[in-house]
């Protein structure tokens, strides 16, 4: 299709027609459409007013705009605690991920373990399981200790779910370290929990941010077991709370507060997308590939 | 002797930093996959007053007489099918668009990765939108169109339905595989190409000879991921259709969820879950053999 190199293109300009240099514009312009009209179509409908969201036809150049959607939404809803919920599972997930995953990684590295190769294997399983597969069994856990309606219904299993993508990544990581620094660190007397406190962490701050990133997404994402640890309403996260928003009837669904909180709970991730593009891309084809 | 000490106390010290995530991967994983084989030996639902009772293999035995549980897998397998196919065509599309050198690539591949960032159920709610059967901006641009006289209920009728969910699935989905396959293409050398197009290649035979044969590997990765991804899809159906209508739309995991949260049977859920993990592993296996080939194949023609 358009795999061929440059060269090509420059020759074939001499020869009258160039389809490519039409054909790439087009097609760019068509991703770009692709990915990005769904979720402006959202944006539109969050600040229309009602009268608008229901007229036929569709108004694609609103002349009035409102931001009373999003009032409704905190007004009439504990929609702060959804967005902060869903902040502190994400954000206390992946750190749990980093801190047990990255020393894990560390070892699986370094330190010559017997049954690395099982461990490895197993890690590597595991990403494919659906979470649906471990919701039933996890249930019995939660009852058992009743952890129903508590954070850590939804951390420990966010972690979880988070750490064999940090396992594979940083392991990759520590592979490319040079050896002889832990190597000279011994020699300076450190011991292998020193060595990696003081020396290798330093230099892998950037690689637990690309995982870090990436954790945070899945997590802040996580629909199943939200949706069945958590019942008490001011413990929702967001992407639960907005599925249940519903109106006094079947009849009158809400349109416009549900696109404002579609809005409000994908914003923090559009952010993290602009801001961390190339880590998102770098960890996800090393978690992936390396598999 | 001392080196054998040496690497005894390095192990100690290994199995300690492994212990603790190994320990949450076995909680998380291990335990309920196996809390799964052993529960669904017993009968604990609604007629047992949820207590458990031993009776071996009948939940099996109920599952092949379950017309509604061979109508789930038939969903999932279309589901999967079709959405996985078309991902693939739209992501190696995408890939190939990325590849290329234009003004503002780093802005486009920022929009490309988007859709596979945002939560799942959140975008569901949107695609809900805009098949909406009244206001959804699906039917206003194919009236617009004249290609239809009255709005389509696209979520309402079996088939659309069907159709809609995939869709969404595919915008969902496509940026994971574009981005694994775009590292897969950045990574063969374009003397490659070069020397292939002296020999007198066409665009065409270089993208059959070279790129897809060195970008199996990471082919092949791609469509297992999302394989296991779409056989397990749950939020997504959930949020937008709940199975419906009548259960055109229903997947094996709705299913398992409805089994045991809605009629609280719990030994026929984990029944269910058993022979959902069992298809699962099967198919990695057949694909972990493929990928072990094309790798091998790869390196062959690098």
């Amino acid at each position: 299709m358009t795999t061929f190199p440059e060269s090509v293109s420059k020759s074939q300009r001499s020869s009258g027609i160039n389809w490519r240099s039409l054909i790439l514009p087009i097609a760019v312009i068509l991703v770009v459409l692709f990915c990005l009209a769904p979720v402006l179509w959202q944006l539109l409908t969050s600040v229309k007013v009602n009268q608008d969201i229901s007229a036929v036809p569709s108004v694609y150049f609103p002349r009035r705009f409102t931001l009373e959607h999003y009032q409704q939404l905190f007004a009439r809803r504990p929609f702060w605690n959804y967005l902060l919920n869903s902040f502190f599972v994400a954000a206390a997930s992946t750190l749990l991920a980093l801190g047990l995953g990255a020393p894990a990684a560390y070892a699986l590295a370094r330190l010559r373990l017997q049954g690395e190769r099982v461990i490895l294997a197993g890690v590597l399983i595991v990403t494919l399981f659906p979470p649906i597969l471990l919701f039933l069994g996890l249930l019995r856990v939660v009852q058992v200790l009743s952890l129903g309606d508590n954070y850590l219904a939804l951390v420990l299993p966010y972690a979880a779910i988070n750490l064999p993508l940090t396992i594979l990544v940083m392991r990759s990581f520590f592979e490319q370290l040079p050896r002889d620094l832990e190597d000279s660190a011994k020699v300076d007397g450190y011991n292998t929990v020193g060595t990696l406190l003081n020396i290798v962490l330093p230099l892998t701050l950037p690689a637990l941010a690309t995982t870090g990133i990436l954790a945070f997404i899945t997590a802040w994402n996580e629909f199943i077991f939200a949706l069945t640890f958590i019942t008490r309403e001011s413990m929702k996260t967001v992407p639960v709370a907005a599925s249940q928003l519903g109106g006094a009837s079947i009849f009158e669904i809400p349109y416009g507060p549900i696109a404002a909180a579609t809005v409000l709970g994908t914003l923090p991730l559009v952010l993290l997308v602009l801001f961390f593009q190339r880590q998102i891309i770098q960890g996800l084809t090393s978690g992936a590939v390396k598999g | 002797m001392t080196k054998d000490i040496i690497v005894q106390r390095e192990r100690r010290v290994g199995w300690l930093l492994v212990l603790p995530a190994l320990l949450l991967l076995l909680g998380v994983f291990a335990y309920p996959i196996g809390q799964a084989f052993w529960q669904s030996l017993f009968n604990q639902n609604l007629g047992t007053q949820l207590t458990s009772e031993f009776t071996g293999l009948s939940n099996y035995a109920r599952m092949t007489q379950d017309g509604r549980f061979w109508q789930t897998m038939w969903n999932t397998s279309v589901f999967t099918f079709f959405s996985v196919f078309f991902e693939f065509l739209l992501g190696l599309g995408v890939a190939l668009v990325l590849n290329q050198s234009f003004r503002g690539r780093g802005i486009v591949r920022t929009v490309a990765i988007l859709p596979w960032a945002l939560p799942t159920a959140l975008i569901a709610l949107a695609w809900t939108w805009i098949f909406n059967d009244q206001y959804g901006i699906v039917n206003d641009i194919l009236l617009r169109l004249g290609l239809i006289q009255t709005g389509i209920n696209w979520l309402g009728n079996p088939t659309l339905a069907m159709g809609a969910v995939i869709f969404a699935d595919v915008w969902k989905t496509t940026p994971f595989i574009s981005i694994l396959l775009l590292a897969g293409l950045q990574s063969i050398s374009e003397d490659l190409y070069e020397a292939h197009r002296i020999d007198g290649a066409s665009p065409w035979q270089s993208f059959r000879q070279i790129t897809l044969p060195l970008l199996m590997p990471q082919i092949v990765i791609a469509l297992l991921f999302r394989f296991a991804q779409a056989f397990g899809i749950f939020d997504l159906i959930a949020v937008m259709t709940g199975g419906g209508p009548g259960g055109a739309t229903e997947t094996v995991s709705l299913y398992i969820y409805s089994t045991v949260m809605r009629y609280l049977d719990f030994g026929y859920g984990a029944a269910l879950v058993v022979v959902t993990f069992v298809l699962l592993i099967l198919v990695v296996a057949i694909a972990a053999f493929f990928l072990n080939r094309s790798r091998a194949k790869a390196r062959g023609v690098n």
